[in-house]
């Protein structure tokens, strides 16, 4: 019994690495660029949906929402301001970039809101169910968490695939300069990527707080490079790889911190990516990279 | 390219040169003023417990200063950023030398004053720290605590449980990647072997794996434990009293003077914390006068109830006010001399402070004060004796 | 990652003017210091510029000769510093030579890190870009998580270890506990100085660049520019592959020995991937392949927080902007227009010919 509550467990953790992978795999995807600021926009949507909602006394569905607008508009102005201007950069430029982004946004974080953490209400009022006469619970969050990220995957794999947009934007991700002579608008693709990036950030961050409810302006970046491990080892670039990616991670951490060693959970998790990026090195279900004479 | 690096050279040259040319302050001689600088974390995942510190040590000197001073010298004050980190530590250190500092009132977090303290070794600068609590910390004769060390929180609590009798079987989470955590942890593990009380899980977390507590939480439970010690922060408490509420695990939660300040986090459901006892020094409900009049103070600039780091170094300064007056130094001496005199007065000095009365030192440095045990009820600590 | 990268393999006359600067900034500290003029806090961090100087040139060889990206440089760093402290705090009281000790501390910690940097290597780099940066990462970690755990003592009946807390090291009576957990190691003799982490700084330089200069350097560029190409003229690309990775992380090895000699306590949580990241960014910023570049954005990025102090709560929020800024003054188009028109050169330039002028008519 005992094991399938650290499954359930597993899946609850793996499906936030889920969603924020999600937003990861996105922007690597067609931008080809590690957004590492975006666990930070996390934890700026946690703020800003905290504001809204413990703050202001506002309802939660509105919270999130105006989360989602401002995380949106957040994400499209640090695209426009840090990494536009280096479409042509070497992608280790934008990626110093991006970790000067996410170091600004954390410490700004600090100085606005302060370094006492603040305890996240959830958002989600969904009674927790009991099964086998109470010996195994599913919280709300976790009932609520799991279809979401379903959702978002089929759709996004959905838009992808049939929009226009979504196709130019599969277009700039294999080639960028063959998707301007067909006439797409390669910068503002990048920019619809991450304004979807940083919606699905904000979502990201809405169900990860109300699971885990420190909120501090540090929160975002453990997550975040969990999420990134999650892109990778699902096959990064993948939409529905980053889900499995991110539910496996989870599972893992929680069953080898259950069976192994409380102390080296993160170490074992680490140690698997490397096992199975060996075997498939494209991760799950990466894409195999042909290479060109 | 060659450009680019040049530009850079001199840039550097200059910031050099400006830094080189401002370093000539000599302030060893003839100063009015006693300069005492303080040392932690005000920025990265630690800032909450350096800008207490730094915030109330600084009411502190003013209130000094307000009063008159320490036999009639003023203080001047001053906080480095070390962002919980030894070797900024040692860089905030030497910034402070360079600004006149005679008296170090740090570090507030046990690592980064385990380096400074070689720093103060070979100066021969007098070193209180706050709340750096790891034994280590004062190896040497110059450095002295205001907190209790992690190994005595650890023996007090395992005394505490076992005179009390509250439990029999006991589990433990703590923190693997923090020095406060596992100190406490390991002495308390060591005194329960001569309790009347089992150590049934014993189970540990880390820094990057600080949000999901279920694991733990469910091998506690299913170990029987009465009694769940949790010698953390109070950041990662109140996750841990989330999660055990959802999966109705309810044993006694008994924590040391790190979870001082779950009161205070925002928005937390203080249901949740209903019972947890804690030994701590410092309350800030505490009904006394000293108390109230603090806390009022320290939200007036800080904003936040303060902590038990922020009391530590309101402590502090008071602390090294009375070992200046005791010994009768005075700011025109040198430093070796100051700390000298001041080292040999910190045994003999008796201070009433907000985190304990009748507050004594030994010539090793560690503080004679009684640990208070205290419970939650309706939101309030309550004495638990 | 092939874009733009500079060409190192330049000449004699390159390399002697980085080695001048080097031997210059020394001689102008030295001065400095002599003469009293040098604030504490320059002093102090005149070895750390030395150590994240290595740190930088040494991932410079992974990542701008060999052409791989590693996000886990750190992990070898703490190897190197954990080893190397391990070392001299046990041998501190057999071998009396200070020199000599730390001699082979160095040695001993260069030597393990690039031990591991080999494992790696051998396990890792037939993975490409992304997927190695990841694993590099995820090695870094580990290191990270397994060390902050360890807990080492030793007494008369030899070494012993343990993975959970100090009692279970079961030390005999007057045992010593060496590597305390999340404590890491406090005590070491604090041997490094200025003049060592100078020297030290030259030699990896000298290595660096005679290892690109070598064959197996030529070898390790030609499969950087086209892999298959180099492969199809016999080269050996594992083999040299792992040599260059190896170096790299036995040269950062040899900064973690120096950094945990120089301020007295060393714990693993320092080195995770944010340090790795750290070194990275010295990399990019001085240019890839570009070894002055690197001493000197590494220089310079160590010295730029502290001179910040004065900004006080709001130092780490400008040393970001800071950051943002440098990579968009070096890369984005419209800065480097701007630069070509504004160059210093161009002035310098300009005033020389006045000057040439001048004299002429003189």
């Amino acid at each position: 019994m005992s094991f399938i509550s650290y499954l359930i467990n597993g899946i609850s953790l793996g499906s936030v690495y889920a969603i924020i992978a999600l937003g990861y795999t996105m922007v690597y995807g067609i931008a080809k660029m590690l957004n590492f600021a975006h666990g930070d926009v996390i934890m700026v949507g946690g703020y800003i949906i905290f504001t809204f909602m413990s703050t202001l006394g506002l309802s939660p569905i509105l919270s999130v929402l105006i989360g989602i607008i401002l995380c949106t508009l957040l994400g499209l102005t640090i695209e426009h301001i840090a990494y536009k201007p280096l479409r042509k950069a070497p992608s280790l430029a934008v990626l110093i970039t991006a970790i000067g982004v996410s170091y600004f946004l954390q410490n700004m974080a600090l100085l606005i809101a302060g370094a006492e953490s603040k305890s996240f209400s959830s958002v989600i009022s969904v009674p927790p169910l009991s099964l086998a006469e109470g010996r195994l619970t599913i919280s709300g969050e976790t009932l609520v968490t799991i279809p979401l990220c379903i959702i978002i995957m089929v759709s996004l794999t959905i838009f992808v695939r049939k929009s226009k947009t979504g196709r130019g934007m599969i277009a700039v991700s294999e080639d960028k300069d063959a998707a301007v002579l067909m006439g797409i608008n390669v910068n503002k693709t990048i920019a619809i990527t991450f304004a979807i990036g940083s919606a699905l950030a904000a979502i990201a961050s809405a169900l990860m707080f109300s699971t885990y409810s420190n909120l501090s302006s540090t929160s975002g970046a453990m997550p975040g490079i969990k999420a990134f491990v999650a892109a990778v080892f699902g096959g990064i670039g993948s939409v529905p790889g980053a889900m499995i990616g991110g539910i496996l991670l989870g599972i893992i951490e929680i069953i080898s911190r259950a069976y192994i060693s409380t102390q080296l959970g993160d170490a074992i998790v680490f140690l698997v990516l490397i096992i199975v990026l060996l075997v498939k090195p494209t991760g799950i279900l990466g894409k195999k990279i042909q290479e060109k004479v | 390219m060659k450009k680019r690096i040049f530009a850079l050279v001199i840039t550097l040259s200059f910031a050099m040169l400006s830094l080189a040319a401002c370093g000539t302050k000599e302030t060893a001689d003839g100063n009015e003023k006693f300069y005492i600088g303080g040392i932690g974390p005000i920025t990265g995942g630690a800032a909450v417990y350096g800008q207490h510190v730094k915030d109330a040590a600084a009411l502190a000197v003013k209130e000094i200063n307000d009063a008159g001073g320490i036999n009639g010298y003023m203080i001047e004050y001053r906080f480095e950023d070390d962002v919980h980190d030894p070797e900024k530590a040692v860089n905030a250190y030497n910034t402070l030398k360079d600004w006149g500092m005679q008296i170090l009132m740090g570090t507030v977090t046990s690592n980064p004053g385990n380096a400074v303290k070689e720093e103060t070794y070979a100066d021969n600068m007098f070193m209180l720290t706050p709340s750096g609590s790891a034994p280590e910390v004062i190896q040497y004769d110059n450095a002295f605590q205001v907190c209790f060390s992690d190994p005595n929180q650890g023996m007090a609590s395992a005394q505490y449980i076992a005179n009390k009798g509250l439990a029999t079987k006991v589990a433990a989470i703590y923190n693997s990647s923090d020095v406060y955590s596992t100190g406490i942890y390991e002495k308390f593990a060591e005194e329960a072997k001569n309790q009347n009380f089992d150590i049934v899980s014993a189970e540990a977390f880390t820094d990057d794996s600080d949000t999901d507590f279920m694991v733990q939480l469910q091998k506690a439970k299913d170990s029987g434990a009465e009694l769940l010690f949790l010698p953390i922060y109070y950041e990662e408490a109140t996750l841990i009293l989330t999660q055990a509420n959802a999966m109705d695990f309810k044993p006694i939660f008994f924590g040391c003077d790190g979870l001082d300040g779950i009161l205070g986090v925002d928005n937390f459901d203080l249901s949740l914390a209903e019972g947890v006892m804690l030994l701590t020094p410092f309350a800030a409900d505490a009904d006394d006068a000293k108390t109230q009049k603090f806390v009022e103070d320290f939200k007036a600039i800080n904003g936040d109830i303060p902590n038990q780091f922020g009391a530590d170094a309101y402590d502090a300064i008071y602390i090294i006010k009375a070992a200046i007056e005791k010994s009768g130094v005075t700011p025109d001496m040198s430093i070796s001399d100051i700390t000298d005199g001041m080292k040999e007065a910190m045994t003999q000095i008796t201070v009433d402070g907000l985190t304990g009365a009748g507050m004594t030192w030994e010539a090793t440095g560690e503080v004679n004060k009684a640990p208070m045990a205290v419970v939650i009820e309706d939101g309030q600590y309550v004495s638990a004796e | 990652m092939k874009t733009k990268i500079l060409n190192v393999n330049k000449s004699m006359g390159s390399n002697l003017i980085t080695i001048g600067m080097i031997v210059v900034a020394y001689t102008v500290c030295q001065t400095l210091i002599a003469t009293g003029s040098m604030t504490n806090l320059l002093k102090n961090l005149l070895v750390a510029m030395c150590y994240y100087s290595i740190m930088a040139i040494s991932l410079n060889l992974t990542v701008g000769i060999l052409g791989q990206l590693s996000l886990g440089h750190a992990g070898f760093v703490c190897i190197g510093a954990f080893v190397g402290a391990f070392f001299s705090k046990v041998t501190i009281s057999t071998i009396e030579n200070t020199f000599i000790r730390f001699s082979l501390a160095i040695l001993i910690g260069a030597l393990s890190a690039g031990l591991f940097g080999v494992i790696i290597g051998v396990v890792v780099l037939r993975l490409k870009g992304d997927y190695l940066a990841i694993v590099t990462l995820a090695f870094g970690e580990i290191v990270k998580n397994v060390i902050n755990v360890l807990y080492i003592g030793i007494d008369s009946k030899g070494v012993h270890f343990s993975m959970s807390d100090t009692a279970s090291l079961n030390l005999e009576e007057g045992g010593t506990v060496i590597v305390k957990g999340a404590q890491g190691i406090s005590g070491t003799p604090r041997n490094s100085t200025f003049t060592i982490g100078v020297i030290l700084l030259i030699l990896t330089y000298l290595i660096i660049v005679n290892f690109i200069n070598s064959r197996s350097g030529r070898a390790v560029m030609a499969i950087r520019d086209n892999k298959i190409a180099a492969e199809s003229v016999g080269i050996n690309i594992t083999k040299y592959k792992i040599l260059a990775f190896s170096l790299s992380a036995a040269l950062a090895g040899v900064a973690g020995v120096l950094y945990s000699h120089n301020i007295a306590t060393v714990q693993s949580t320092k080195f995770g991937y944010n340090m790795s990241i750290m070194i990275l960014v010295y990399v990019v910023l001085g240019g890839m392949g570009n070894l002055r570049g690197s001493i000197i954005a590494a220089v310079l990025l160590t010295f730029l927080p502290e001179y910040l102090r004065f900004m006080r709560d709001y130092r780490m929020l400008i040393y970001s902007i800071v950051l943002i800024a440098m990579m968009l003054f070096n890369w984005a188009p419209a800065c480097i227009n701007w630069r070509k028109n504004h160059s210093l050169k161009s002035y310098i330039n300009a005033v020389v010919r006045m000057f040439k002028k001048n004299k002429k008519e003189a």
